[in-house]
């Protein structure tokens, strides 16, 4: 192939090390400059603003009498909150351990304040929701939960007894402000 | 073997690319006009990005629709820039598109064996106006709501015009079905681009680019390799596009678009002037100066036809305008009268602006169906260049 | 290129396609204008202000959270402060009633009317529009707010006042239904500002501004930079242009 025939020759060598420095730092920053662009779109994928502001929930301590419990929605989630009283907190603390299938102490799940049980209501099984379980032989206290989807139970520090579920109630992040007034959820 | 050479041998995406992007033999003297076409190509793909993320935000029913728009400025992490990108994005499509046809009409990159490439890229601009005006309606504002309104009730000049609209609307108004099939035909119709945007470049690939010169190339000298002279001259007015049109996203948001339209649709108000966006406003003139129904519908419609047929309107052997002594002026002539029209249509259509607005009209279409055909007969024809290299003749 | 510069020219007409039935706008100096424009915090505060002891009487701003007034300089507990002065409908409780609780800053700052036929009720047949967008959604933005706060005047000879309206001469079509919101002192500013009509007004349509844009001070930020680059790469491009192409003789 004679040269005439090719079409006029480029002047960029093809020789890597005696490439165009300008040619490089413009790649280079190019690169940079679409990577920095792609940016925004990838965050926008990221929770809303307004997501994010309901992504921790409030609950006033006084709304809630010792020895009940209330169920909050966190994050599209249920959060069972419970008032114990004594009884169920030295109940809780007196299961001997090694019986557990998730072995956890209470003082280990609840140290902030074992006054206040504080777990996500999702059984760690397959994630139905379970039901409070009342106790016929006390007088039908509340005494933990019961999952109506394959049986798994769980006692009143929200640890699975029985049933196929393998971990312990999850415990969400938690915190009390305002001089232990509120439970902050998230 | 080099996983490169693995892949090309079973589908050969390389060497095509080699062949059609980097050893493409271009035409060596190309002018800053013949940017736009990769410019286009980069904002339709700009504007298919940025539209599927809003789209993930976006609420396609009437009573949440301008509320997701908000949310998305408001709440959505970088959404309001996202947004900007979308909306400013279309403007600069139109611009870019504009003057995209304009060098082709100067040029004469209509002519044989042209032609076909010119009308797919009629289609491709009949295709961006309907994804425009209905990516328009979405917002779900005054100016949508109205704007949709007016345009859809034209197809009632049609002979059964009634059903044809009730059809369109999904029922008796413009109204939630039709919101919400306007956003599903909005999202498919880019594709519909994409897709005619290949065959566009395939019918483009065929012959190879038309030049300033209008004249065929003769010489392997006469060109050169698409890649890097015509990559990094891509680049350069890639540069320049987007200093513009980012000064207009964090700058000036919302200068091309119209107050009315951050106003919540009410189907009981009507704003005091509904005007289209302005990319549309030489058609609305069009459209406003004809005092019967369909016959507006039908001249403005005319007006992009038109544009199909110029390759035989104009039958004049020499291309670029270069070389044509009185066309070279009329064309500036149809860009001024472009605008006049683009002017008018923002005006109330009564007392002086009907009459300018229909002399323009009158003026666009004797430019095409009466002017092209007699300068092809009539215009002298100077000499042409005899190659890329004759500095014997000059341009006029 | 004379060509060239024509169309250009009338590139820059064309989009002006106000049609004045008004006079023209007096155009303001705004803090927030420049292309480095900020917003001055205690402008906005005083501007909520003017909203929550003025406006808020008769038109709503629901597209503005109490979280949203962060922007403002308020700390989150002065936020909650805030909310909670207000009160919003919540419910169905487990007795299947709605009831009223306090707003909490992920709530909308409340309306003063229900619904549109209860505001219109209340203001002979008028709706006071939503402010969370008002600036954007008229000609003029801040400056057509600034002037129609200052823009009462007695009706030109001839003109009749129809049923209950108010003059103000930049209104389009002149009659209003609001009357003049504004008087001197009729706020006290929390720092101490005078609050004339014009201060007020100036406050206002600044907080407005704010509220129908919050993201007007990063935006512009983002371009500086965004620009700076552009400009940098688009110089590199050309020299390296000018650089490949040196070898090519036209």
């Amino acid at each position: 192939m004679s040269e005439s025939d090719k079409p006029s020759p480029s002047q960029e060598p093809t020789d890597p090390t005696r490439r165009d420095f300008l040619t490089l730092t413009a790649c280079a920053l190019g690169a940079v400059g679409v990577g920095a662009a792609a940016m925004p779109f990838i965050n926008s994928m990221n929770p809303a603003a307004d997501v994010l502001a309901l992504a921790s929930v409030d609950i006033e301590t006084k709304d809630i009498p010792v020895g009940t419990g209330k169920t909050v929605l966190w994050r599209g989630k249920p959060v069972f909150v419970r008032h114990r009283s004594d009884e169920e907190i030295k109940a809780a603390n007196e299961t001997s351990i090694k019986s557990l299938p998730d072995q956890q102490t209470d003082q280990e799940r609840f140290s902030k304040d074992p006054k206040w049980l504080v777990v996500v209501g999702v059984c760690t099984h397959l994630g139905c929701v379970p039901n409070e379980k009342k106790n016929p032989d006390k007088g039908n206290e509340a005494d933990g939960w019961l999952c109506p989807c394959h049986g798994s139970v769980y006692d009143l520090s929200g640890r699975v007894i029985s049933g196929p579920a393998p971990k312990n109630l999850e415990i969400p992040p938690y915190q009390f402000v305002n001089n232990g007034s509120v439970i902050r959820i998230g | 073997m080099s996983l490169i050479r693995w892949i090309d041998e079973r589908l050969p995406i390389f060497t095509f690319f080699n062949k059609e992007l980097k050893e493409y033999p271009t035409p060596k003297n190309l002018n800053y006009l013949w940017n736009f076409g990769s410019l286009a190509g980069i904002i339709l793909v700009i504007m298919i990005l940025s539209g599927i993320f809003l789209a993930m935000h976006y609420v396609p029913h009437v009573s949440m629709a301008f509320d997701s728009v908000e949310r998305i400025m408001r709440d959505v992490n970088g959404g309001w820039l996202i947004r900007y990108i979308h909306m400013n994005g279309a403007s600069m499509f139109f611009i870019v598109v504009y003057i995209h046809i304009f060098r082709g009409l100067f040029y004469g990159s209509y002519k044989s064996p042209r032609e076909l490439l010119w009308i797919l890229g009629v289609v491709i601009l009949l295709l961006m106006m309907a994804t425009a005006f209905m990516g328009y309606v979405l917002p779900w504002g005054q100016m949508s709501f109205w704007g949709a309104t007016v345009i859809t009730n034209l197809f009632s000049a049609f002979p059964f015009g009634e059903s044809i609209v009730h059809w369109l609307w999904g029922g008796f108004s413009v109204d939630n079905p039709t919101l919400n099939r306007f956003f599903v035909l909005h999202y498919l119709f880019p594709f519909l681009i994409v897709a005619v945007s290949g065959l566009h470049l395939v019918a483009l690939h065929q012959f190879g680019s038309n030049n300033p010169l209008g004249i065929d190339r003769t010489k392997p000298t006469d060109s050169i390799p698409f890649h890097p002279y015509y990559t990094i001259k891509d680049l350069f007015g890639l540069g320049v596009f987007l200093l513009i049109y980012c000064g207009f996203i964090f700058f000036a948001p919302n200068f091309f678009g119209e107050p009315d339209n951050y106003i919540p649709a009410n189907p009981l108000v009507t704003p005091a002037h509904i005007v289209p966006e302005w990319y549309f406003l030489p058609f609305y003139a069009i459209l406003r100066s004809i005092p019967d129904k369909l016959g507006g519908v039908l001249t403005m419609f005319g007006a992009v036809f038109v544009l199909a047929v110029v390759p035989w309107l104009d039958r004049n052997p020499i291309r670029s305008s270069r070389f044509r002594p009185i066309y070279k002026h009329l064309f500036w002539v149809l860009v001024l009268n472009c605008f006049v029209l683009g002017w008018i249509g923002a005006k109330p259509p009564e007392g002086m602006y009907l009459i300018i607005g229909r002399l323009a009209t009158a003026y666009y279409f004797f430019h095409f169906l009466i002017l092209l055909p007699l300068l092809g007969k009539y215009e002298p024809r100077p000499k042409l260049p005899l190659s890329f290299d004759d500095k014997a003749v000059k341009s006029l | 290129m004379k060509k060239m510069t024509l169309v250009l020219f009338l590139v820059m007409i064309i989009p002006c396609h106000a049609d004045n039935a008004v006079p023209h706008l007096p155009k303001q100096n705004w803090s927030f204008n420049s292309a480095f424009g900020t917003f001055k915090r205690n402008e906005l505060q005083r501007g909520f202000q003017v909203y929550k002891e003025v406006c808020s009487a008769c038109h709503s701003l629901k597209r503005i959270r109490f979280r949203d007034l962060k922007s403002l300089g308020f700390k989150e507990s002065e936020i909650k402060t805030i909310a909670a002065g207000y009160e919003v409908k919540d419910g169905p409780n487990a007795e299947g009633e709605m009831f009223q609780r306090k707003a909490l800053p992920s709530d909308a700052i409340p309306s003063p009317y229900p619904n549109d036929n209860a505001a219109r009720a209340t203001n002979n047949g008028a709706l006071p529009p939503d402010l969370s967008l008002i600036v954007k959604a008229r000609e003029g933005g801040a400056d057509y707010v600034h002037a129609l706060m200052n823009g009462y005047i007695d009706p030109p000879a001839g003109i009749v006042i129809e049923g209950g309206r108010h003059y103000n001469q930049y209104f389009p079509g002149g009659q209003i239904s609001m009357a003049k919101p504004l008087t001197d002192g009729q706020v006290t500013y929390a720092d101490g500002t005078s609050a004339t009509v014009e201060q007020m007004s100036r406050d206002v349509s600044t907080f407005l501004a704010w509220a129908a844009e919050p993201e007007t001070e990063q935006r512009k930020q983002m371009g500086v930079k965004v620009m700076a680059y552009l400009l940098f790469m688009t110089v590199i491009f050309y020299f390296t242009m000018r650089r490949i192409w040196r070898d090519v003789k036209k």
